[in-house]
């Protein structure tokens, strides 16, 4: 069964429409990336299969169910995001705790102190952390937040919109490690949202190129590592990343 | 080797807070002749402190201190507020992290980038806008004409950070201070937007400090690298040798970031007590 | 460990000690500002004495002794008497519960109303919007004063209608405030984050948009109280709040008034009062800006 399916998809912000006709099958389990610029509409379909740009034509299907276009509680349950600003994606008046234990309210869900505990070792934060606020957090320490919070709930599939650009790269180094982990742990399947071509290469199996709204190119990791990606712009992207990358490696 | 342009010793930036006084730089010496140097660190290392503490743009309650900083031998520390402002721009600028707060919305680009020529020189109103044509060309904006007349909310952020850079160059300094200057832009953009520092720093000769979190990006950019780490440089080198560094927290550094052809199942991850001194 | 040390702990082990802590930090912060205290200082003392006003009062709050009239400031009547020989030190401790009254009132109907419905207008946006600031901007538009008589016209004057009448005209000013704050909060990453665990419209913005408004709230709520007791005080100058013989300060300067010229203190003192009130407001509310502002937060 596939986990995300997007049929002939267009949304728009208001009168303008940021993506025409996308179209994607990924399928339980799998790793998917968004790769393009900004303004190229990858986040925007991430935010329109999380139900918070409704305005959109064509089909979404989440785990076989078509979705609604708004939120939805029942969603809710399956899909989960993580933010890309992790000073901006935490409540700053509420400490750790109220934040991972409001979806468990929300939903009506019990044992709360003992899941909370069990997240936070999953995320790999001390319990130390449990009632702190935010703003005694380091970036990382609140982007491990962020993720435990998008885990209460158990969902299937994990929507991760650039969830490491605003990190240092030894930060990032261990959020995408946590990453690949829980993946592997919890058998989950990720949609992520990236500028980063390496960051795809370590965490992704599969990933669409998009640029102005549409997909330009779908392709296989392995074609990435090589090298072998098809389309024009796909290796202006390519070329850009590399040709940074190449003076060290 | 002819004299330093900028030469900075022992060089600590300290802010208080309310468990005393904090130094976030704490004694760092560097010498800058007519190259390319890149200061290289995480958030919180100090870097872009160092560029500030250099341009006395660090506020009160901040305080610096050198045994030395001195540019073109003028003993910086010894200058007025007044006779920063002559230096600030006319003879080392600074280029921001973001355009989009650095410009001033209600003023359209080529006024303000002739407010920058102007108050360092005075000039007729017709060289003024050769100079600013001229500048604008430079930046590989294609039709200056256009983008003078427009205002900062209309132009993308690459042309914004373009627009930054000629504003800041066009009173034709010696030395240009650069932080993070391309972290808020695309990836194909920033390339393009070094492609012209590098090339207006190379054909004029200018000294460029490039401060960035990025150490592909200033290996490519830069002749000779500092990487800095709570406060100190932790190691000094030329930017071709950066593969063969050897401290610690460079090749820490080196290592947790993901390459193009990743083969590691598991990033190695900084022991972050190791060197943090604390 | 001390309870200083439990407060300030980086890793509260509970909930209640999480807040707690935080409380404590704020607190300490509005110690360290001079004037704050000062304007704390002044509001306790107010409290105190409306509460201990039986006992301070060295005389009835109406007790007429007509052999003493218009007597000035003396030994006996710290600060004189007034035209019907009531001693008017004791009027200002007893006025002291009725402004106390005044404020507390005030404060509880209009900055919770107000609250609401700016966080509700900016949260759906749209026609709830446009309807609900529609309606605000009616009553913004009219001087606070004159839509206050009007009221108090209307319902009869009294103590009680004056306040329901400066609370209406006062809550629309909040609605501004609590929209303008949630419209920027609305679109934060948190917020989209417990609207995606499919938290209900209510739930989002009673538990998440609502606190962020509150400390804004508080303090324009504690600046506007001088505002609240220099109007309560014209509607009694003018004879439509407090009626007699009820010692409300506002009321009293107007009874004063025609004696201005020769007995001084029987205007002036519970001018005193009011200004000294009414300072004591801003500067608390001064200092819990510099504390609560959501742009200094963390530091």
């Amino acid at each position: 069964m596939s986990a995300i399916k997007l049929d002939n998809l267009d949304i728009s912000y208001g009168d303008t429409k940021v993506v025409h006709g996308v179209s994607l099958d990924i399928a339980e389990g799998e790793s998917f990336a968004l790769v393009g610029e900004s303004g190229s509409g990858k986040s925007t379909i991430l935010r329109a299969i999380a139900g918070l740009a409704p305005d959109w034509t064509g089909s979404i299907s989440v785990l076989g169910q078509a979705r609604s276009h708004g939120v939805d509680r029942a969603v809710a349950r399956q899909v989960q995001m993580v933010f890309q600003d992790p000073y901006g994606s935490l409540h700053p008046r509420k400490t750790i705790d109220a934040t991972l234990t409001e979806p468990l309210a929300i939903h009506g869900i019990g044992n709360r102190d003992q899941r909370v505990e069990q997240v936070l070792a999953q995320v790999g934060l001390d319990r130390r952390f449990r009632f702190r606020f935010p703003h005694q957090l380091s970036g990382g320490q609140r982007q491990r937040v962020a993720i435990a919070r998008a885990l209460m709930l158990e969902p299937k599939v994990l929507l991760l919109d650039e969830p490491t650009s605003a990190l240092d790269v030894s930060v990032q180094a261990e959020i995408l490690n946590l990453l690949k982990r829980l993946r592997r742990e919890q058998g989950l399947t990720y949609l992520v949202v990236t500028h980063n071509l390496p960051v795809v290469s370590f965490l992704c199996d599969r990933l669409a190129v998009m640029r102005f709204g549409r997909i330009v190119e779908v392709a296989d990791v392995a074609q990435l590592k090589h090298g072998a990606l098809v389309e024009p712009y796909s290796q202006e992207l390519l070329a850009a990343t590399e040709g940074r990358s190449s003076v060290v490696a | 080797m002819t004299a330093p342009m900028l030469s900075v010793e022992n060089l600590r930036v300290s802010f208080p807070t309310h468990r005393g006084r904090v130094e976030v730089v704490k004694g760092i010496s560097f010498e800058l002749g007519r190259e390319r140097l890149g200061i290289v660190g995480e958030s919180g290392s100090g870097k872009s402190m160092t560029g500030r503490a250099i341009l006395k743009l660090i506020r009160k309650p901040g305080l610096v201190t050198a045994d030395r900083l001195e540019f073109d031998g003028i003993d910086l520390r010894a200058q007025s507020e007044k006779q920063m402002r002559a230096i600030r721009g006319a003879r080392i600028s600074m280029v921001m992290q973001d355009p989009k707060f650095s410009l001033n919305p209600v003023m359209t680009v080529g006024e303000q980038i002739a407010e920058a020529l102007v108050t360092h020189e005075k000039l007729a109103r017709r060289e003024v806008e050769e100079r600013i044509e001229a500048m604008l060309h430079s930046v590989r904006i294609d039709d200056p004409k256009r983008v003078a007349g427009l205002y900062p909310h209309e132009v993308s952020g690459g042309m914004g950070q373009r627009v930054m850079i000629a504003m800041m160059l066009i009173p034709e300094p010696e030395l240009l201070i650069a932080d993070e200057p391309t972290s808020a832009l695309d990836v194909s953009v920033q390339a393009q937007v070094l492609d012209i520092i590098d090339d207006l720093v190379t054909s004029k000769g200018m000294g460029l400090i490039l401060i960035s979190h990025d150490l592909n990006l200033v290996s490519r950019y830069c002749d000779r690298i500092l990487v800095m780490n709570a406060g100190t440089v932790v190691e000094e080198c030329a930017a071709g040798q950066l593969d063969q560094a050897s401290h610690p927290y460079t090749r820490g550094l080196l290592a947790a970031m993901p390459t193009i052809n990743e083969s590691r199942d598991e990033l190695p991850v900084l022991d972050r007590n190791q060197w943090a001194g604390t | 460990m001390s309870t200083r040390d439990w407060l300030l702990e980086d890793s509260p082990h509970s909930r209640w000690q999480a807040n707690v802590g935080r409380a404590y930090r704020v607190f300490t912060a509005l110690l360290r500002n001079p004037l704050s205290v000062l304007g704390g200082i002044i509001i306790l003392a107010l409290v105190l004495t409306a509460i201990f006003a039986p006992w301070l009062a060295p005389y009835s709050a109406i007790g007429q002794d007509l052999a003493n009239r218009l007597a000035p400031p003396s030994s006996t009547h710290l600060m004189g008497t007034d035209e019907l020989g009531r001693d008017i030190f004791s009027r200002v401790i007893w006025g002291s519960q009725i402004t106390l009254t005044i404020v507390g009132l005030v404060a509880l109907i209009s900055a919770p109303l107000g609250l609401l419905v700016g966080a509700v207008a900016g949260y759906f946006g749209g026609w709830t919007d446009r309807l609900l600031m529609g309606f605000t901007d009616i009553f913004l538009s009219m001087p606070k004063l004159i839509l206050a008589l009007a009221f108090v016209a209307a319902l009869g004057p009294g103590i009680n209608n004056a306040i329901i009448a400066i609370a209406i005209t006062s809550w629309p000013a909040y609605a501004r405030i609590a929209r303008a704050e949630t419209l920027t909060i609305r679109n934060s990453e948190f917020i989209a984050a417990v609207q995606l665990q499919g938290a209900s419209p209510l739930r989002v913005i009673v538990g998440h948009v609502l606190p962020l408004c509150t400390s804004s709230m508080i303090i324009r709520v504690t600046l506007d109280m001088a505002g609240v007791i220099l109007t309560a005080a014209g509607l009694g100058f003018l004879g439509l709040g407090a009626q007699p013989p009820l010692p409300e300060w506002g009321a009293m300067i107007s009874r004063g008034r025609t004696f201005i010229l020769d007995q001084w203190w029987v205007a002036t003192m519970p001018g005193f009062a009011i200004i000294i009130v009414s300072l004591g407001f801003c500067f608390l509310g001064d200092g819990l800006r510099d504390v609560l502002d959501p742009k200094n937060e963390g530091k």
